[in-house]
Parts: structure tokens; sequence; C-alpha cells
């Protein structure tokens, strides 16, 4: 069932780098991670590949394989043809360390700028009372395993560094939406997702949902229902005349 | 002098699992400065692996649960052998580490009432543990490491600094801890982007580094597991105990060979799948000990009315706690009657509507179909035990969490004790809550208790750390780090697996010894930016040093008892329930096994159970006069 398999990695830092052809023993039932690993035991032993769980939950061993942003370890040889070239390279929306590890130090700082759950005021622990269907939609959220792969995908950050700065991505959009929806969270979320983190930038063309490997529905459930709720919220007569009466001098 | 970043912390948490971070944010809010420290990136840690819940006598689902129940649960879980003081303290404060955990915007899944939903878990009597489907792990570490950045978003309202007073410190790695006379002064590491060294400067150091499950071949544990901790705490003059009981959970994966060992929760069982023989027989029922014969079902029908109604029925074998299990499957298989992969099925499809299975288990349900071509609302899984935990760690003092070694700390499965011979299913996450907050408070109290007098760094050890960190550069031609690492793993699942025999584990003893003269002449390639060749040569000295307390300890063990199989000697032992086996390095650091006696039960605790119980594990010294 062994064969040996033609492979295309990416190998190089931040100075620069090419992709190198490697044939690498293939077995029943592996999957691309497997063979980086191969490669790494008897060929290279300092490519450089970030993994963990090697089972689809933790998200660390994203790359693009024959361009499409995947997890290796839950990328099967068997769909691929036993005489076809794997190509593999790091993600190219953010800066490359070295060979298959980029630096995604970005997305620990979209994270940070997102306000916290706040918790609320009259309910000690223990006292939460939350019914399973309103806390399904935030949990579907809370699936996302933070591999990234719908950042690396989004266009409006893939090939555009300048947008970094005022774009927090699919990932982030999603974890204000999550904290918009959670039953108990105190704080407004609404104006920040415009403001602060972007959400106008999404034309909603579903790149992130479509790479999901947790299958979360990132734009349906997260960023079209948000965008309507800011939306509500701009257009809203009354909501408007309330910010308006209610607003007070700083 | 060695070249490198210097910081200086109050407390310094090595590891960022639920424990690291469950005590970072206890030092942190004692107002201490704190580093975390992570081998890998923040948010990644093998917590995030943790599938069916986290164990708490709320008493949501069933009221009449409470602290005195887990407790009892978890002392027969343990064959007796844990730590009672851990346990109690376990037992008590679980509830308010997980309702605390909603504070922080943790989601689990509800009860009808809107209260936290508890599931049925091997070994525990009521439904206990909070869950969130099968992903019970993932929430965990990203409710904390959400609760981190809150808490450096307070900082940098204070101080215009995110961080001012927690720090994460992510992908990189520490490779000795530093002391300054008896006591602890600090740490060295190095981070894997750079390979550049890096210097903390703290008197309190929290080992949360997990456990050591990648020195077996066919395990659930992913890379990080290679036993830093248990060698950090050892090079620095702590001691270990219970080093030979290793958790192999019954359900890993066995099918294909590149995914055997990953982890098929034990949900599956507590929501109704049932295991059968390849003759379709659930064999369970023939397995059940003596020990715990009365509270387990003699017949399927009595089993599948438990679900329904527990409290006028016994329990399913299938939910024994997990050494059982394994010991069940590894003997059907033994004896032919395994699977075509050499394991058992494990069968959920025939038990409950295919919507229910993929709603109650949506990620085991994508783990089979995306990585064995096998829908599991249709066909029974193949399953076999794989190496999953190691009850034995750090010696700590169950209150505090202190080590012996003056400003070392330990929690979670690096710290040994609180589950004795077998953790049950679901106490290793409120495990990590409530002893991460608890080495979080005693660090805190012991930096407080120091005052100005701070331990001071040798600069003489700097150098020492530097120069073993590098040493793998050093020589050419010899051999590559990752083939002693397979060697090495097929060993220890050989030698010293899930059941064990005198002449064997004195072969495994001899094959390390071999490893060890190996390790010192093997050769890294490349530089020292991201190397993955050099991070397993220096993770695999840490390896080699757990697996010899491993072997040393369960070759002195001369019974079997949970995580402990001996083929020469099958039974339980009350004088060895008594005896911890404590492993330390000896002078030219060489593991060192010798016994030490428990601390006896205390009398209100031991009251909890009644006299014909106690009888099975102790001795008739100890039993108490009634």
């Amino acid at each position: 069932m062994s064969y040996k398999g033609k492979f295309r990695v990416w190998r190089g830092d931040s100075e620069g780098g090419e992709l190198k052809d490697y044939e690498v023993e293939v077995n029943e039932g592996e999957v691309v991670l497997d063979v980086i690993h191969r490669l790494q035991a008897t060929q290279t032993p300092d490519m450089a590949v970030r993994w963990n769980c090697k089972a689809g939950k933790c998200g660390s061993c994203s790359a693009e394989i024959n361009g499409m942003p995947k997890l290796m370890c839950m990328c099967r040889m068997n769909t691929f043809a036993e005489d076809e070239v794997v190509t593999v390279t790091p993600m190219r929306t953010f800066p490359v360390i070295r060979d298959l590890v980029t630096d995604v130090s970005f997305n620990y700082q979209k994270a940070r700028e997102v306000p916290a759950f706040k918790p609320p005021a009259d309910l000690k622990p223990g006292e939460y009372r939350m019914q399973q269907v309103d806390v399904e939609r935030s949990q579907e959220f809370r699936k996302c395993i933070e591999c990234f792969l719908c950042q690396d995908t989004c266009h409006v950050i893939r090939d555009h560094e300048e947008n970094k700065e005022s774009f927090s991505g699919p990932r982030f959009l999603m974890r204000v939406a999550e904290l918009d929806m959670h039953p108990l969270d105190a704080a407004d979320r609404q104006h920040a997702a415009q403001e602060q983190h972007g959400l106008g930038f999404c034309n909603i063309t579903k790149c992130c949902t479509e790479v999901c490997p947790e299958h979360i529905k990132i734009t349906d459930n997260a960023l079209i229902p948000m965008k309507e709720r800011v939306v509500d919220r701009k257009y809203d007569p009354i909501v408007w005349l309330g910010n308006k009466i209610r607003r007070r001098p700083a | 002098m060695t070249e490198l970043e210097r910081h200086s912390y109050d407390v310094v948490v090595i590891g960022a699992g639920g424990a690291g971070l469950r005590a970072a944010i206890e030092a942190r809010e004692q107002g201490k400065k704190t580093a975390i420290i992570c081998k890998s990136l923040f948010g990644k840690a093998h917590t995030v692996m943790a599938e069916g819940g986290c164990a708490a006598a709320m008493g949501n689902a069933n009221s009449n649960d409470n602290w005195q129940v887990h407790y009892r649960d978890t002392m027969r879980g343990g064959k007796f052998l844990n730590n009672w003081r851990m346990a109690e303290l376990h037992a008590q404060e679980a509830p308010d580490r997980v309702w605390e955990l909603e504070t922080y915007g943790a989601l689990f899944d509800r009860t009808p009432d809107g209260r936290i939903s508890q599931r049925n878990f091997g070994g525990h009597t009521y439904p206990r543990l909070a869950h969130v489907g099968d992903r019970t792990g993932l929430e965990l570490i990203r409710t904390l490491q959400q609760k981190i950045v809150s808490l450096q978003q307070e900082d940098f309202e204070a101080t215009g600094d995110y961080e001012a007073n927690l720090k994460v410190y992510a992908e990189c790695t520490v490779t000795e801890l530093l002391k300054d006379g008896d006591a602890i002064s600090g740490a060295f590491g190095y981070w894997r982007e750079s390979g550049r060294f890096i210097l903390f400067e703290a008197p309190a150091v929290v080992l949360a580094t997990g456990g050591v499950g990648k020195s077996f071949k066919v395990t659930s544990n992913s890379w990080e597991y290679t036993g830093d901790g248990h060698a950090l705490a050892m090079r620095a003059g702590a001691t270990l105990i219970n080093m030979e009981f290793i958790q192999f959970h019954p359900t890993g994966m066995v099918w294909p060979p590149s995914v055997k060992g990953i982890l098929v929760t034990e949900s599956v069982r507590g929501d109704g799948g049932v295991l059968k023989n390849s003759e379709g027989k659930r064999f369970m029922f023939e397995y059940v000990p003596d020990v715990f014969r009365a509270q387990y079902a003699e017949s399927e029908d009595e089993a599948d009315r438990w679900y329904k109604d527990p409290d006028n029925n016994r329990r399913p074998p299938e939910l024994l706690p997990r050494d059982e299990v394994a010991r069940a499957i590894n003997s059907e298989v033994k004896a032919g009657r395994g699977t075509p992969h050499g394991g058992v099925f494990l069968d959920v499809s025939s038990r409950l509507p295919a919507e229910e299975i993929t709603r109650r288990l949506p990620s085991m349900h994508h783990q089979f179909k995306e990585l064995a071509d096998v829908d599991i609302t249709a066909e029974p899984m193949e399953v076999g035990p794989t190496c999953h935990y190691v009850m034995g760690g750090v010696e700590v003092d169950p209150d505090t969490a202190s080590s012996v070694v003056p400003g070392l700390f330990a929690a979670g499965e690096v710290a040994g004790g609180m589950h004795g011979s077998n953790r049950l299913g679901g106490n290793s996450l409120s495990d990590l809550l409530v002893f991460g907050r608890r080495a979080g408070m005693g660090a805190a109290m012991y930096v407080d208790g120091l005052g100005a007098a701070r331990p001071k760094i040798d600069e003489a050890d700097v150098d020492a750390a530097a120069e073993d960190a590098l040493a793998p550069f050093e020589l050419e031609g010899g051999e590559n780090p990752y083939t002693i690492h397979q060697e090495l793993q097929q060993s220890m699942n050989d030698l010293v697996g899930i059941i064990r025999k005198e002449e064997e584990m004195e072969q495994a003893l001899g094959r390390l010894s071999e490893f060890r003269s190996r390790i010192a002449k093997m050769t890294v390639e490349g530089h020292r930016q991201f190397n993955p060749g050099w991070h397993l040569a220096l993770d695999l000295r840490n390896m080699l040093t757990v697996s010899e307390c491993v072997a040393g300890a369960a070759l002195m063990r001369q019974e079997s008892r949970g995580g402990h199989t001996r083929d020469d000697f099958p039974g339980m032992n009350p004088e060895w329930r008594k005896k911890l086996l404590v492993c330390a390095l000896d002078a030219d650091g060489v593991v060192n096994v010798s016994e030490e006696q428990q601390i006896p039960m205390r009398e209100d605790l031991l009251e909890l159970f009644e006299l014909d119980e106690l009888k099975k594990y102790l001795t008739d010294e100890e039993l108490p006069a009634k």
C-alpha cells in the first residue's frame, strides 16, 4: 500500500526561500502532516513546522496545500493521486519565520483589542441561568480552534497589508458576534464591531466559511447577523433618538 | 558570560494549559508580576484535547451528589492510593472553580432549567461532568486564555501597557531551573523562533507542564508531552511520586496506523456506547472486579435500564474506571477476539439516533469521518488502549502545591498524588482548576514571605545551562534524535506498557541506559532558528529521565493497582497501598527510587466509607475501630 509520494515544500525564512522537491514514502491512511514528519525524520531534520495534537483540535498545523488553506493533520493523502505533486507552502497572509512556520502575532494583537466578556453585575458565580437554545449560537463560534485559516484566506488582508491595522479579520469579528450573542454579556459590542474591528470591510464572499476546519458558518451565522445588528441600530430612528436623548457630555 | 535577554518576575509559570493559566490568573490577581511560558502558541496546550468534561459535584443533574460522594468516587478510582487531602480539596472546591469559569465567559451545555448540564462518566456515581459537547477542554483553555487577555486589558487601562503585570512568552522552552542555595532563583530557556536564550529571574516557579506520553509509541498526547516539568523538578532537587502509574485510556483509535492512539472520548460510553468483541458479545460483564461488583449491573437489561432510571438500576460495566476497561480490552484482543485492526468494537450507532450522536459527539463524528472514513452514526468504531495520562508527578504539599524545593510549585498533570493509582475521567480538568489556583496562591504567599530577600542568579549556572543546551550541535556524525526517540517509544510501549513483567522491565532499564549514552553522542543538523531536530534533542533528555522513573518504580512495586499491572503480581496488596515510591536524582544524576509511608487518612474521611469497603483496600491495623 505504500508508495513514493512527490512533495514540493517551501523552504526558507524571512529573507526569502524556494520550493524544494522531495520524494518520500507515503503509507495507507496517512495525512500530509505524517509525510512532513517522515521528511523531518529521514531527510530534513531541521524543517520547521508547527503542530501539536495531530487530531484537528489545536489548530497549529495550518498551511496551504496545493494553494488551499488547510490543517495538515486533517488532509488525507488519499485525496491526491499517487503521481500527483503535493505542494505545501506557509500561510501567505502572515510573515514567514522559517519554512512552514509563520508569525501569527497579528491574531493575538487583534484578540487583545476585543473587550472581554463583561459579567452581569447582579449575578454571583453559580447563579447564571441560560437556556441551551440561547447559548447554542455563541457555542458554535466557540468551536473555533484558532487555526487562523479564515484570517489567512480573507482577501481583505491576504494581499492588503495596509488593511491589517483597521480590520480584525473573520476570527475576531466572529468573537465580537459571539460576545454580542452571549445571553449574559453586559457590554455593548455593535458600535465597536463597525468602528474598531472593520466589519464594514467584509463583503461576505464566504471564503472564511469555506476553509473553516470546524465547519463554523462564520459568514452566515456571525458576520451577516452582526452586520444586520449594526445596521438596525445605525438606521433605526428610535435607537437614533434614544442615543441623542441619553447622550451626556463626558 | 552568556549573552541573553533577562526578565524579572515575582512568579514564573511554566506551561500554559489549564493548570498554568489558572495559576497565572491567581498569581496576577494576588498582585504578583507574572510570566507564563509556553512551549507552543498561546491557546494550543494539550488541555484542548480533553473532550468529556470537568467533574464537579454541583448536583445539577442529580441533587444527591455532593463533595463527599465525589471524594469517595475519586478514592475508589485511584484504589485508595490517592493523597486523601488533595482528593478532599479537589472534591470540595471543584464546583466553585467551574462556576467561576462562567464569570469569565464560558458557555457550558445547559439543563432544562438553565443550569450547567452534567454527564455520566466512568467511576462517577452521578452525572457530574460539566461539558460542552465533546470539546470541553477547548472551552476551558479558551475561557482561561480570554480571562488572561481581560486581565491584560485591565492593566492596559491602568498603565498603558498590556503586559505590565502578566505576559505570555509563547514558543519559549525552559531547559533548566536555577537555584540560590536550596531555593529557586529563576529559569533558563530558549525562544523556538530564534534559538536565542532567555533568562527569568524569579523567586517562585510554578510547573504546569503536563505529562509524559511522548515517551510511549501509542499515545493520545501531543508532541509537547515530554515530561519537561517532571525532569526539571528532579534536576532542581524535587521528588516525584507514583511514577509507576500510567493511565492507558481504553479507547484510542487503532486504524489507520498514522492516527493510532488518538483519543476516543469516554463520553461515547457515558452517552450509551457499548464495547463488543469480534463475536458481537458485550464482554465487559465478564470483567467486573470484586471491589466494584456491588455497583455494576450484571445483565445487559439492567445496564440499559440504568440510563433512564439510575436510582433503581446499577451502572453498565462499560463505565468502570479506565484501568479496568483498558485491561479488559487488552485481554479480549490477546484471546483472539479482537477486530481486524487489533482493537474491539465501540458502538454507539445502534444505541442512539444519528442526529443525537452528531449533537452530543460532534468532534468524534468529525474525527472518524475525516481520519478513518468511518461514519459513527452508522457503524461501530475500532478502539484499543492508548497511553493517556501519568498519575505520577512532583510530590507536593496539597494545600499550597509546593514541592520540597523552596519556591518550586507544581499543578495539574505534572503534580502527583491527587489521582492515586488511576485517575477518573473528568477529574483532570477539575484538578487543573483547583490546584492551578492553589499553586498560584501558594507561589504568591511564598513571594510575600520572602520580603526583600530575593534569591540571586549564579552566572556560572547560566553559562552551564547554555552549554548544555548547545551540546547537541557540538558533535558531528552522531545519531539523529528522531531515531533514538522512535526506539525509546517502542521500548517503553513494549516493555513498560499496559501489562508488565519483571524481566521485561529489567530489559527496559538496560535499554534506557544505552539510550543515555547514545543521547550524549547524538548530532543535530542546521542552525538554532526554529529547528525541530534541536528541540527534540533537548526534550529527549527529559523523556529519558521520566522513562527511567516509570520503569524503575514499576519494577519495584510488586502488586497490581490502577495504572500499574504486573503479570507476576496480579493482585492488589494492602501493604503496598501504604507505600509511595519516590523518585529523586542522586549526586551523579542517576534516578533513585525509594519507599515512603503514606500518611493515614483522616478519621472523618475514613468514616465516609462503609467498613466492608475499607476492608478491601486497607490492612487490619488501618481499619477504624468501630
